[in-house]
């Protein structure tokens, strides 16, 4: 973790508020942020924006062999959510009774731990989601 | 001097529950009588990605949209809480990162035992009184830790609210406040220890009752009023029956007592109790609707609030209430809960 604490402090925009790119020229977000659209390319004009709170999941997946770190939390949900303004992103879906968790499901942005390695170590932060019914 | 009053609030409870007679199964105790005795018949369980942190930001961010207000007006934020992630790293400036309501801002974490989060309410008043700020934000979060076995485990819960202090729309105008504080060892947590200790029945007359007493009379006598005065009135709650009694012993009715008492069916949530309790009753609170609030914090102190609800709270809608958050929920056995509160050494 100490090694990747700047990276983890780099996060905390993007992490904490879903702070992504807007293309002034296309309209099309894109989270996390982007330095070219991939649109417009050198036409397109990227502006820092804050993605929407809701969405719906696209597609997801229960995790039964996690990777470091995420190892006491299986079984747990992975899902790819389109957010309101079609900007997408992967997420865990928690605090979802399992039959809720499908696609089209709506669900709204929470707050959460995401990791710590050690309980020494500093705790990062950041988005998970949960359905709303 | 200026005035302030409450602008928006918010409540987080998480998803998780677990009913006292399952905790009393693994402990071999009668659960129907320890949930009687205590007045609590489950309590919210905190997940494993959960801390005083992330229910201090989720409260956080629904009173912000209640009040409508820009999160850069937040010109200081308190959070109370006597189970914070780090014991040195400011869950305050999580808070305000999370809210987008940095960097000029004043923050700090307070620790009062229950009473912190109303502490900070007491801090905002002050500085929104003195034109000092135009918005503080005071929140009171707990994951609250009980020894397995001990009789805290049964109320230990986890919950926080937070709340905006203002000057301009308050849905709630904040007439007085006042503390009653002493030295009184009735539970403490030592540093680096995990488990507070407790004194048993000694918790009961000479800390509970005394300091909430003593705070209520003294605002009463402040505000000039008395109890058939308030619609509400919202006592610190470590468990479903010492706020009755001590209703009943200032000569508030059940019905007064009853639209703010939470913890029978989410636990004691510490720094959250009381100000969860307040935010049930502004929930349902009418324009003109006067409510007393008294917190209380081991150690031992109280902080009790004289408020009266305006017309704007017909103009805010909580983002979500108090009773839809309750109803929100999902059980779980003693061996998911004991995980989720990282109660084996290797979690």
């Amino acid at each position: 973790m100490k090694e990747a604490l700047p990276l983890m402090w780099r996060n905390i925009p993007e992490r904490y508020n879903l702070l992504g790119s807007r293309c002034d020229t296309c309209g099309k977000n894109y989270f996390p942020q982007r330095k070219v659209c991939p649109n417009c390319r050198r036409k397109g004009k990227l502006v820092e924006a804050k993605m929407p709170e809701t969405g719906k999941i696209v597609s997801y997946s229960e995790v039964f062999v996690a990777p470091t770190w995420f190892d006491h939390e299986t079984p747990y949900f992975l899902a790819i959510v389109e957010l309101d303004n079609h900007a997408t992103l992967l997420t865990q879906v928690v605090d979802s009774k399992r039959e809720k968790i499908k696609e089209g499901a709506r669900v709204e942005l929470l707050f959460r731990r995401i990791y710590e390695d050690s309980p020494e170590g500093a705790i990062a932060y950041g988005y998970k989601f949960k359905v709303v019914s | 001097m200026n005035k302030a009053g409450i602008i928006g609030y918010g409540v987080s409870i998480p998803h998780y529950r677990i009913k006292t007679t399952e905790i009393a199964r693994v402990w071999g105790k009668d659960g129907e009588h320890i949930a009687a005795g205590l007045g609590v018949k489950e309590k919210a369980v905190g997940s494993f990605d959960e801390d005083s942190a992330t229910i201090a930001v989720e409260a956080s961010r629904r009173a912000v949209k209640m009040a409508g207000i820009d999160a850069q007006k937040i010109g200081a934020i308190y959070i109370g809480s006597e189970s914070k992630p780090y014991a040195v790293k400011p869950t305050a400036a999580t808070v305000a990162d999370a809210l987008m309501a940095g960097p000029d801002l004043m923050a700090a974490d307070y620790e009062f035992a229950c009473k912190a989060g109303t502490a900070g309410i007491q801090t905002c008043m002050g500085l929104v009184k003195s034109n000092m700020i135009d918005v503080g934000l005071a929140v009171g979060a707990d994951t609250a830790q009980g020894l397995p076995g001990d009789a805290l485990e049964f109320s230990a819960a986890s919950g926080g609210a937070a709340f905006l202090i203002g000057r301009e729309k308050c849905i709630a105008d904040i007439n007085h406040t006042y503390s009653f504080t002493t030295d009184t060892p009735d539970f403490w947590r030592r540093q680096h220890e995990e488990f507070p200790m407790h004194a048993g029945r000694f918790t009961g007359d000479p800390a509970y009752f005394k300091h909430v007493v003593s705070a209520a009379k003294k605002m009463l006598e402040i505000a000039k009023t008395k109890p058939s005065d308030y619609a509400h009135v919202v006592f610190h709650q470590p468990n479903g029956k010492f706020p009755v009694r001590v209703g009943q012993m200032l000569g508030f009715s059940k019905e007064q007592v009853q639209t703010g008492l939470i913890t029978p069916v989410i636990g004691n949530t510490y720094s959250g109790a009381s100000m969860i309790g307040l935010a049930a009753v502004l929930d349902i609170a009418k324009s003109g609707d006067r409510i007393l609030c008294v917190s209380y914090g081991s150690g031992a102190g109280s902080d009790a609030f004289d408020l009266t609800v305006t017309s704007e709270i017909s103009k805010h809608k909580p983002v979500a209430k108090v009773q839809d958050l309750v109803a929100d929920k999902e059980y779980i056995d003693y061996a998911v809960y004991v995980k989720h509160r990282r109660k084996l050494k290797s979690l």
